[in-house]
This record gives C-alpha cells, sequence and structure tokens, in this order.
C-alpha cells in the first residue's frame, strides 16, 4: 500500500536533508520524493510516496510537523487528486522499427523526443499505472535507460487532502 | 548603527536575558570571545566542551530559563554532542552556539572544520549555518524561541568566522516568522469532553506526571486536578518535583526501580491520566502488559508522542497548563476512598523492605548519606546526580517536595552529567545550596570540571558514593549474568586528594556514625566541597524490574528483621 502525501516547506537550504533525515531516522521508508518550487518563491512543495505496510500517516504528518520548516502536511492517499508521474524511456530501435514505437507510443499519449540512429527516447506523464503499461510493453524492444521523476500530486477544485493532526496545522478550529 | 556579527551576537544574548555563559574558546569562535568583554555575560570556561553543554542544561533545568553554550569549530563543536543529545532526551532548552570556518571555506576539509549541522540535525530540535552578520539577529531570535517553546529542546547555531567579523547595520528582529512553527495551545473543548467522560467513569484512576509538568509550569494545576478527583500522582524520574513527596497523593517514582506500590496502582488502574509523559520503557516494562486493564488519556504538547508506545483512548495535544485550565472546571469531585486504601496497604509492604528499615549493621549504605542529606537540607537543596545507582537513590530516598530540584540526565542516562550540570544549577540559584550525588564512576568522567567549580567559587557540595563499581551494571551483571563482574571493578583516585590538589576542603566517611557531621561539614563550609561515602560495595538498588519483564514483576529487597 503506498502513501501519499504533500508537504509545502520553506525554501531554504537544507530542507530536503531535514525530511530525508527524519525519515531515516524513524524508518520510513521512502518510495518517491519529489521536490520543487511552487507559486510562491518562499515555498518549496514535496510529494512523497510512501511505500511501507502498515505506515501510519498520522504519524508521519506528526513527524514532519516537528520540523520547523515544514508550513503544512497533507495527505492525499486515496483522495480525488490528480497524480503525475514522468518518465524518460530510451528503448532500442533500429529504424525499421521505429514506426511500431511510435505508434505504441501514441496509443498512451507518449511522444518520441530523440531520435538517435539506434535508438529513440519516449517522453510519458500520467499515472503510475499507465507508465508502467507502457514500460512492460516497450521492454520486449529493449529498455537501455530509463528515469522517473516521481510522483507530483494536486488536490482536484478546492478539495484539501487528510491533516491529521489537530492544533498543529493552523487548520484546526481550535487554533487561533 | 553598524556592528560585527559577534557584536550582534552578543546584543541579541542580552536582549534575551542571557547573562552567563558556559563555553570554551578556540580559533572559530575568537571574534564572539572578544566581543563578550563589551557586555554584561560572564562567561564560564568548563574544562571540557561536554562540561559547558551540560551546564547549560542544568542552568536550564534548574532556572527554567534558556542556557548557553559556546564552543569552537570541529572537535570543540563535536564535543558538544552529548550534552546535546542529553539535552534533546530531556526536552531541556539549550542554545549551543559553534564558531565554524569562513564560509568560503565551508566544504573543503579546513582547519577544524566539521559539518556540524549535518551531525547535530537529529539531535537538536532545529540547527542553523550563519554565513552571513545580517543573519544573526533574527536566527538567534527564533533560537531562543524555539528552544524554550512548545516541547523545549537544544538549538544549534554554527556561527561562520566571516559572519562573526563582517560589520552590518544592526536592528533587532521584535517578531519571529516561523510559518511552520505553531506549537499546539489548547484541546478541543470535545476531546476534553470525552476525557471527562472517562475520569466520571474510573474507579481506580493514576496521573503519570512527567517531565511536560515542570515544563509547563503546571504543578499547581496537577495538585488541583489530583485533589478535586482524588486520583494519586505517580511521576516519572524527570517529573519529582511535580507534586510533593509529602502530599498523600503522592505515589513517588514509577518505573524500572519506581516504588513497588506505585508499580502495582499503575497496572491495577482502570484509568492512567498520562500528563506530560512518554511512556519511556523505562517506566513501562513489557508494553504488552502494561496496566492491562486501564484506558488512557494522554496530555501531551508533541503529537509525536501520542500512540508512540502506547495506545491511548483519549488524547489531547497542546500545552498542559492550558489543558488542566481547561478541564479542571468541567470536573466533578470525586471520591475515591477505597482505591487509596488499597495502594497505601501496598504501602507499607514498601516501607518494611526499605534500607531505612533494616536493622543496623555497622554498614554504610548510600541511602543513610542520601536520606541524611535530605534531613540536613529540609528537601531545600537543588540535587544534581550522575547515572546508575546513585541516580536511582537519590530518586527514591531525597523526597522532591519542589519542583526543578532534581537536575538529572533520564532519557539519555549520561553518565558524566552531575558536575557540570550542578555547576550550571548553581550559576541559575546562587543562593541556594546545590548538592551532587555522584557515583565514583560518573564522577571521574567529567572530573576535570572541579576546576571550573573552583575558579568560579562555585558553592556546590559534591557526595561521591563510592563503591568501587560501576554499580548499575554491576546489579545487572549480579542479576542477570552469574555474577561475572566484567570491566565493571573500578579504581577511583583518592578522592580526598584529589579535593586537596584542587584546594578543596574534603572528608572521608566509612561508616554510617560519620555520615551527619560530613554533611554538616560541607554545609558550613562556604565553596566547592567534596565528601566521599565509601559505601557498601554491591548493594543492589530494589525494587528492581527486570528489563522487558511487566511493570509489577518486581524483584523486591529481602526484608531483614
Amino acid at each position: 500500500m503506498q502513501h501519499t502525501l504533500i508537504a509545502l516547506v520553506e525554501n531554504k537550504p537544507g530542507v530536503l536533508n531535514r525530511v530525508a533525515s527524519l525519515f531515516r531516522r524513524r524508518n520510513f521508508n521512502i518510495e518517491s520524493l519529489n521536490v520543487g518550487r511552487t507559486e510562491n518563491e518562499d515555498i518549496s512543495r514535496m510529494t512523497i510516496v510512501l511505500d511501507n505496510e502498515g505506515v501510519d500517516a498520522r504519524k508521519v504528518e506528526a513527524n514532519l510537523y516537528k520540523l520547523v520548516n515544514v508550513i503544512d502536511v497533507q495527505d492525499v492517499t486515496n483522495q480525488p487528486a490528480v497524480n503525475r508521474d514522468l518518465a524518460l524511456i530510451k528503448v532500442s530501435a533500429t529504424p525499421e522499427r521505429r514506426s511500431e514505437i511510435a505508434s505504441l507510443a501514441a496509443i498512451f499519449r507518449a511522444k518520441i523526443v530523440d531520435v538517435a540512429p539506434d535508438s529513440v527516447i519516449v517522453e510519458i506523464a500520467g499515472t503510475e499505472d499507465k507508465i508502467e503499461s507502457l514500460v512492460e510493453l516497450l521492454r520486449p524492444s529493449g529498455i537501455l535507460e530509463m528515469v522517473r521523476t516521481g510522483q507530483v500530486a494536486m488536490m482536484r477544485g478546492s478539495m484539501v487532502g487528510v491533516r491529521y493532526t489537530p492544533g498543529t496545522n493552523g487548520h484546526h478550529p481550535s487554533s487561533k | 548603527m553598524k556592528k560585527t556579527g559577534a557584536e550582534i551576537l552578543m546584543e541579541c544574548l542580552v536582549r534575551e536575558g542571557v547573562d552567563t555563559v558556559f563555553g570554551y574558546p578556540g580559533g572559530a569562535i575568537m571574534p564572539v570571545h572578544d566581543a563578550m568583554l563589551k557586555y554584561p555575560v560572564h562567561h564560564v570556561l568548563t574544562r571540557h566542551e561536554q562540561g559547558a553543554a551540560h551546564a547549560a542544561d542544568g542552568y536550564a533545568r534548574a532556572s527554567g530559563k534558556v542556557g548557553v553554550a559556546l564552543a569552537t569549530s570541529g572537535p570543540g563543536a563535536t564535543n558538544l554532542v552529548t550534552g546535546i543529545a542529553t539535552a534533546k532526551m530531556d526536552s531541556s532548552p539549550i542554545v549551543c552556539i559553534t564558531g565554524q570556518v569562513h564560509a568560503h571555506l565551508i566544504g573543503g576539509d579546513a582547519f577544524q572544520e566539521t559539518d556540524v549541522t549535518g551531525i547535530t540535525l537529529p539531535i537538536t530540535k532545529h540547527n542553523y549555518l550563519v554565513t552571513r552578520a545580517d543573519q544573526v539577529a533574527q536566527v538567534v531570535r527564533e533560537a531562543f524561541h524555539i528552544a524554550r517553546s512548545g516541547r523545549p529542546g537544544p538549538v544549534l547555531i554554527d556561527f561562520c568566522k566571516n559572519a562573526q567579523l563582517e560589520e552590518v547595520e544592526f536592528e533587532y528582529p521584535e517578531e519571529v516568522s516561523l510559518p511552520g512553527y505553531r506549537p499546539p495551545q489548547h484541546a478541543p473543548l470535545t476531546d476534553l469532553e470525552q476525557a471527562v467522560r472517562l475520569i466520571e467513569q474510573a474507579e481506580r484512576p493514576v496521573i503519570l506526571a512527567g517531565n511536560g509538568v515542570l515544563m509547563s509550569g503546571a504543578m499547581k494545576e496537577l495538585q488541583m486536578f489530583a485533589v478535586k478527583t482524588q486520583t494519586p500522582v505517580a511521576m516519572t524520574l524527570l517529573g519529582l518535583g511535580a507534586l510533593p513527596a509529602s502530599n498523600p497523593l503522592s505515589l513517588g517514582m514509577m518505573g524500572m526501580h519506581g516504588e513497588a506500590y506505585c508499580n502495582q496502582a499503575i497496572q491495577k488502574a482502570d484509568l492512567l491520566l498520562a500528563f506530560g509523559m512518554r511512556f519511556d520503557d523505562r517506566v513501562t516494562g513489557n508494553l504488552r502488559t502494561y496496566a492491562p486493564r486501564a484506558r488512557k488519556i494522554h496530555v501531551e504538547i508533541d503529537p509525536t508522542e501520542i500512540h508512540k508506545n502506547v495506545h491511548v483512548d483519549v488524547p489531547l495535544i497542546g500545552d498542559l497548563k492550558t489543558i488542566l485550565t481547561d478541564m479542571i472546571p468541567l470536573l466533578d469531585e470525586y471520591d475515591h476512598s477505597s482505591w487509596l486504601d488499597e495502594i497505601a496497604e501496598w504501602k507499607t509492604e514498601t516501607e518494611k523492605r526499605s534500607i531505612m528499615s533494616w536493622p543496623d549493621d555497622g554498614k554504610l549504605y548510600t541511602a543513610h548519606a542520601i536520606r541524611a542529606l535530605w534531613n540536613a537540607t529540609g528537601g531545600d537543596a537543588i540535587l544534581a546526580t550522575g547515572v546508575g545507582q546513585h541516580q536511582m537513590w537519590a530518586a527514591q530516598y531525597y523526597h522532591f517536595e519542589q519542583p526543578y530540584h532534581l537536575i538529572t540526565s533520564g532519557g539519555a542516562g549520561t553518565m558524566g552529567f552531575g558536575l557540570p550540570a550542578a555547576i550550571g544549577a548553581w550559576f541559575a540559584h546562587k543562593d541556594r545550596e546545590v548538592w551532587l550525588i555522584d557515583g565514583d564512576g560518573s564522577f571521574q568522567m567529567t572530573q576535570a570540571e572541579l576546576s571550573t567549580a573552583v575558579q568560579e567559587g562555585a558553592n556546590i557540595k559534591v557526595a561521591i558514593m563510592n563503591n568501587g563499581f560501576l554499580g548499575m551494571v554491576r546489579q545487572w551483571q549480579e542479576f542477570f549474568f552469574d555474577k561475572r563482574y566484567a570491566a565493571t571493578p573500578i579504581t577511583g583516585p583518592d578522592f580526598v586528594k584529589i579535593a586537596d590538589a584542587h584546594g578543596i576542603p574534603a572528608k572521608r566517611v566509612t561508616d554510617p556514625d560519620g555520615v551527619f557531621d560530613a554533611i554538616e561539614f560541607a554545609h558550613q563550609t562556604p565553596g566547592p566541597v567534596i565528601i566521599e561515602f565509601q559505601v557498601e560495595q554491591e548493594e543492589a538498588v530494589y525494587p528492581m524490574v527486570p528489563a522487558g519483564a511487566d511493570l509489577d514483576d518486581m524483584l523486591r529487597r529481602p526484608i531483614r528483621q
């Protein structure tokens, strides 16, 4: 079972290290961790995917809040969220086989972004499942290299993810 | 007005109310020591940076204010590490300031460069690397705020030398802006009401009072709560003094070396009210059989402590004093006299087994010395300890009537904590008598700080309980390793001569008859005094819950008539 959490953190040096160190210290297993800028230049956004049997998202959230630089944490697991992962897949392809790979890519709305004499790079963005399916279909052709960004997630519309710990996140009715 | 980074640091320390810092100079922190000469801040030169961190910690625990330790880069900073970890485990508010090489040299393995923010990341509440003078004021302001608020803890500022030397315009930041740092205060009313319902239904409630009571300053509220609901109060080691030991509702200390009746009460309870404590393994014993019939209410400011070791029925996250203040008016008065009578009965058994109930066999036990000390000081002295048997006997036989009077390393169990912490505590309360009860092993770890005490004229009275063993480990070897005393016999120096070499008056006590006079001598002699008590070598701390055993499965001291 995977857990996906969104953490808004102060955009300061060393914050990623603090989060990573916390996860190591408390024995939380990270499946993927994506960090990037947001609409606010003082804030970075992390999408953290934890792969852990029986992981307690409450515990992860509470621990994240112990870091002074963590501003907000939401659990978006099984919530109405848009989840995306981006992959670049370099596939072995002689000129004769290119069209086959291109049509496969087209079905997945993936793009060929580089063509070399004996390989192509396929770019795909989508849910984990979708990327996994394409990877499986490309595997027989020979995957030479692959890189994935890890998941990013955003709640739909004005909805927010689950915030567990009252009082600490500034959203509980009793905290003023 | 333009000031150097080092001067700005001093300006900010003064504004935080700091008048004493504990430290050690060195290349990368020299500008700070130099700037300090111009400010009304006294620098206590410890003999090792570990001593500086423990002294700052002792100062913080005795005063409730933030303690400050200062060290240079590299080895100076790494020597603080044990002290920082000790403060972290016991939520003690200290700010450590370390020198660092010039910012442009960082990462280049310059002389005395160490990645101090990296090393201390998991043992600080927060830490900072200051590379420019214009960051200093904001960082110092934040560091003190973080150290003392919420669940207190150590904060480290790693201060690059160029930032100490640079001159910038000084402006004191009146506000701290920490968008991610919002310690909780109140618990929601619905949660309080849920807790009140459990309290109403309880017939055998027990309050577990921890360090959080002292940290939150909730002693009065605790007492009101306990009296109103007629609930007995068990205390953790660091919670001792939360309720006066003489209060009829006090059950004394819980846990591995807690009072037997106290542990029995916890195991028989139908409701536990955990106030500012974290269910450490030293207080719960076997978690699977811990308080099996009890529902649990956990009042705690740190949400990560909720359900960490023990699953609780009602968590109340926030400041203890605030929550108790909110909750007390919601409570009725209850009568639990049959429960209290039951506990009182268990208590008589404990009294029979106390060392103090043993017939005089002419031998000197640590408990004799501690009890005599308690009698002599009326329980009024501040007591620092090392770690080990003497620490547990101090907790058992010095009946703490007041909070902030026991300065001891609980969570980390740091041997060598006592002497520097006692010096720190004395700086917090120069009008009080500070006693250090130490073991011969613990004492030797930081003995060098005697020179600090002499240089500062610290009025600390050192009682060394010398049994020639690393006693607590020896006790475990006796019980669980068939008396194979591996690496525990320890030869100490002649402590009276050690005292003499420092110009410290000293006495040696070898039998129970000499105890009173020696304590009186220490009491009458100004400045540091050392009393060496040559105590029974193979005495054990009882009761003892073996590690991992059920909390009421205790080894008891045999009864002697």
